[in-house]
């Protein structure tokens, strides 16, 4: 039974809307299970679109929402357990967010919460030692110290914001980060530096990243597995390079065909006629994505699709490559 | 002192006066100021009686100033209670939420929407103008509280959900500090107008009640000068110091207050960057 | 069609002034579907709004101005001051976020009475308009079940699309659109990108498109123009700038981009753009350029021929070319 730094066992969130009698119920997480295995360090992105629950699903992780149903286990322990040892658990799993302008208060310096978190959780016993321990993490993000001493957030740009706050959440070493659309507010020419990083820190402080985004360039770029999320269930999950060469499921076809790629242009006559992924309620069983597959039967409509296994380290939540078989 | 506009200076030029009136003069009269027959009755203003007695034998001049001073003390009192109370709730139940918000908020809603002068003329009647101010206060504290309560409660709401909290979380940093270093600035600026105007209500209130007798009649507040003054025709016999004094006073001091609150408003609103 | 006469805006802050556009000046032609690229503070949703005379305090034209000609004319057109009054009928514009500002007490159709009427069609009733619009949303392949509805019932994805009907159903000569589609996800992002093109054909219209996103512009435009701190830097067909790209920063900027499975370590640029309070003299990519040189700090390059309809502005490329003559 091998270890998993992140297990996420059928996982799910529901969110009440419209009031406590009459409202609705939206599943914004659905029924997810992924295993993160402790043997090496890896880069996990989730991409979907918005409202595919992939933001409600790195919250659960991080501990700032609770679950519906289900259970996420890292490092060994519940999240219940770490809801009683806050300080152990900030020590394994930090945040990166996405807009690196509200990551910080404005009325704070930013080298007090990086001296903040090498104090309080126990990673240097005075400012000196912090010191040094943060000169080191900021030199990883290709920041020097007396760069950052004694500024405030408005006297940075966005990119070396968001460096700060990578380099913030590697103080501790931690096992896991979680980073939350961690370049949507970056301009394309600058993303790369910030995904470049990643690929790095992995391989130098073993860290594993949980990477969210519905960037599928830098995705399918810099991350070793993908999971995709669609209205809330994760419908495929694989190696990327994978991923990318067979897609198991039609919507990944659909978001890989949607990217506009330098190098083929898209046909004039390819309008497709599909209503957008809104409408969250939960209406019955039959597959979420039924309504806008190219490939979709009658039985596709009836019942919810199972996982297939397509390899190894590839499986999808379509019966398509079961031959449509109703297990 | 170069960013105080006009407002907080005059505000505070006219609370000053004031303040030496209440705080410093009392300290220069050895007497009892609401003893009856001190004096002889209905003097004119003079060197020695710088506002003349009234018809109780009581010198004016340093009833008012130990009137003011009563008056600001049940101010004080009161707004720095309510203040205090309702900060501590509001913030507990912003940042809290859950049961604890429901049952604060219970309570803060009772209390607004309860008016509070029939209560206080209820309390009133019923001691018949010999209530404490102690209770009195004790009152203006419970009907005062949830207004910085519920402002604050928004507050912490609004700033609860904002990306630096939970990075100052998963930096190690404890809810206290969190309150103290995060949260605690951006209510400061606020409660400090809250403050300064809860006194004006509080120094409105008793003084509303004490002219209608419900106050504590015994006491030398500014309202229970009016009350007297009125109790003895101080109007149609003409004795304008007597009743004028007080009235002059409130009225300035409210001003002051106002005009303090207002520009310290706007201080903070130029500190912040307009 | 629309000509950009040395256009400088900047924006006033009392206590400086962000030099936001600083001497740009180009044609956009008819029938074309023209892009305006750049990183963020480049200058390029100010210069749209100089486009569309959307100057209000505090941005302002500090010298310059723009002309849209009337039809084949040479001598017609409309100038910096006027073009107000031929909004939504000869130009009309969408904002970036527009689809957050519609009314949201009012349905959709609503929207549609104000434009049209303030067009030429001041006596229509509104069954007339509402038949007009209906027709011209099945020629989109819209629903005309959506003008019923309000703002908050529909998705981003669709209230951008009926943006975009409500901004082509006049017949202007010229659309600016400012980042339309960001904030859409991959999948409407190109459903809405095909509808532009559509319209573009059919109408054979001009369209400005102003994106940060090299692959927006690849599949949609026809000519690009690149910014940077204000200036801009590189105009020429789209075909060419990507297979040939000129000035260093705009060789920096593709290379930059990750393609989809293409795994070879790419790098960002390094460095920050300018401050544009007090822009460097001389060419304001020098302090980022690799291949800059003494001069490229003092004088500020002008824009060269580099190939066909394709021009530069950068010394190193004046002085080869002066070399080749």
């Amino acid at each position: 039974m091998e270890n998993n730094i992140l297990e996420i066992n059928q996982l799910s969130r529901v969110f009440r809307i419209g009031g406590m009698i009459m409202g609705n119920k939206i599943k914004a997480v659905d029924n997810v299970s992924i295993r993160m295995p402790s043997d090496k360090s890896w880069i996990m992105s989730i991409v979907g679109e918005s409202g595919s629950g992939k933001t409600t699903l790195a919250k659960m992780i991080l501990g700032l929402l609770d679950i519906s149903a289900g259970n996420i286990i890292i490092d060994g322990n519940n999240v219940k357990y770490y809801r009683k040892h806050k300080k152990e658990f900030y020590k394994i799993v930090q945040p990166i967010l996405q807009n690196p302008f509200t990551t910080f208060s404005m009325k704070r310096t930013v080298d007090s919460y990086l001296y903040e978190t090498a104090l309080n959780l126990g990673i240097a016993k005075n400012k000196e030692e912090a010191k040094a321990v943060i000169t080191e993490t900021l030199k990883s993000v290709g920041l020097i110290y007396n760069q950052v001493k004694d500024k405030y957030p408005n006297q940075f740009s966005g990119g070396e914001l968001q460096r700060i706050s990578i380099a913030r959440a590697l103080i501790t070493k931690p096992k896991i980060i979680v980073a939350d659309e961690p370049v949507a507010m970056i301009d394309a020419s600058l993303r790369m530096n910030i995904v470049n990083i990643f690929k790095n820190l992995k391989d130098e402080y073993n860290v594993n990243f949980v990477y969210i985004t519905h960037d599928l360039s830098t995705a399918y770029y810099v991350s070793d597995y993908i999971v995709t999320m669609y209205k809330g269930s994760m419908i495929e999950f694989g190696n990327a390079k994978e991923v990318l060469k067979n897609p198991g499921h039609p919507y990944t076809e659909l978001l890989l065909e949607s990217i506009p790629k330098i190098g083929a242009k898209w046909s004039s006559e390819d309008r497709l006629h599909m209503e957008d992924a809104e409408n969250k309620v939960i209406n019955g069983t039959g597959c979420k994505f039924a309504k806008r597959c190219p490939y979709a039967k009658e039985v596709c409509f009836q019942i919810s699709p199972y996982m297939v296994q397509l390899n190894d380290c590839h499986k999808t939540l379509c019966i398509k490559p079961n031959n449509y078989k109703v297990d | 002192m170069k960013n105080w506009n006009l407002r907080l200076k005059l505000g505070l030029v006219i609370l000053s006066f004031f303040m030496i009136l209440g705080f410093f003069f009392p300290l220069l009269y050895s007497g009892n100021v609401t003893e009856w027959s001190t004096y002889p009755t209905n003097l004119k203003p003079s060197m020695e009686h710088f506002l003349g007695t009234n018809s109780l034998g009581q010198d004016i001049f340093w009833l008012l100033c130990n009137s003011i001073r009563t008056s600001f003390l049940i101010g004080l009192f009161v707004a720095f209670f309510s203040t205090l109370i309702g900060i501590l709730a509001g913030l507990v139940a912003g940042l809290k939420g859950g049961a604890v918000d429901r049952i604060v908020m219970l309570l803060a809603d009772t209390f607004i929407v309860i008016p509070s002068l029939p209560i206080l003329i209820l309390i009133g009647s019923l001691t018949k103008g010999t209530a404490s101010l102690f209770l009195i206060g004790g009152v203006l504290i419970a009907f005062n509280w949830p207004w910085p309560a519920r402002q604050v409660r928004s507050m912490a709401l609004t700033l609860r959900e904002r990306d630096y909290i939970s990075i100052a979380r998963f930096s190690g940093e404890s809810t206290i500090r969190i309150l103290v270093k995060e949260i605690f600035p951006f209510v400061k600026d606020w409660s400090i107008g809250n403050f300064i105007n809860t006194i004006l209500v509080a120094i409105s209130s008793e003084s509303g009640l004490a002219v209608i007798g419900m106050s504590s009649n015994s006491k030398a507040t500014l309202g229970t000068m009016i009350y007297w003054a009125n109790q003895h025709q101080a109007m149609l016999g003409g004795k304008w110091v007597w009743i004028g004094s007080p009235v002059v006073a409130i009225c300035l001091i409210f001003i002051g207050l106002f005009l303090l609150m207002t520009g310290q408003q706007q201080y903070s609103a130029l500190r912040r960057g307009k | 069609m629309f000509e950009i006469n040395h256009v400088s805006a900047r924006y006033n802050m009392l206590t400086s002034f962000v030099n936001a556009v600083d001497d740009v000046n180009f044609n956009i032609e008819k029938n074309e579907i023209f892009g305006i690229a750049g990183e963020s503070g480049c200058g390029k949703s100010t210069l749209l709004k100089v486009m569309y005379d959307l100057v209000d305090y505090p941005l302002e034209i500090s010298s310059g101005s723009v002309r849209l000609y009337n039809g084949n004319s040479e001598t017609n057109y409309i100038e910096t001051g006027k073009l107000k009054e031929c909004w939504w009928k000869d130009i009309s514009y969408i904002s970036q976020g527009a689809m957050n500002v519609m009314n949201p007490i009012t349905k959709v159709e609503n929207q549609f009475f104000d434009t049209v009427r303030r067009g030429y069609h001041k006596k229509m009733t509104k069954k007339q308009i509402r038949e007009k619009v209906a027709a011209y949303m099945k020629e989109l392949e819209l629903s005309p079940d959506v003008l019923k509805a309000y703002p908050h019932q529909l998705s981003g994805g669709m209230r951008q699309r009926v943006l975009i009907a409500l901004a082509t159903f006049l017949n202007p000569r010229i659309i600016l659109a400012d980042e339309p589609t960001t904030a859409l996800d991959v999948v409407v992002q190109k459903d809405i990108l095909t509808m532009l093109m559509s319209v573009q054909k059919r109408m054979k219209n001009s369209m400005v498109i102003v994106s940060h996103d090299m692959g927006v512009h690849y599949q949609v435009t026809n000519r690009i123009g690149i910014m940077y701190a204000g200036q801009m830097i590189e105009i020429g067909p789209t075909d060419e700038i990507f297979s040939h790209p000129k000035h260093p920063y705009t060789q920096m900027l593709i290379s930059a981009l990750p393609k989809v499975g293409d795994n070879s370590q790419k790098e960002g640029i390094p460095g920050t753009p300018p401050n544009l309070k007090s822009p460097p003299i001389g060419c304001r990519f020098a302090p980022r350029c690799k291949y800059a040189a003494d001069e490229c700090r003092k004088i500020r390059p002008q824009m060269v021929p580099v190939g066909d309809k394709h021009f530069a502005a950068c010394l190193l490329l004046e002085h080869a070319k002066g070399g080749n003559e």
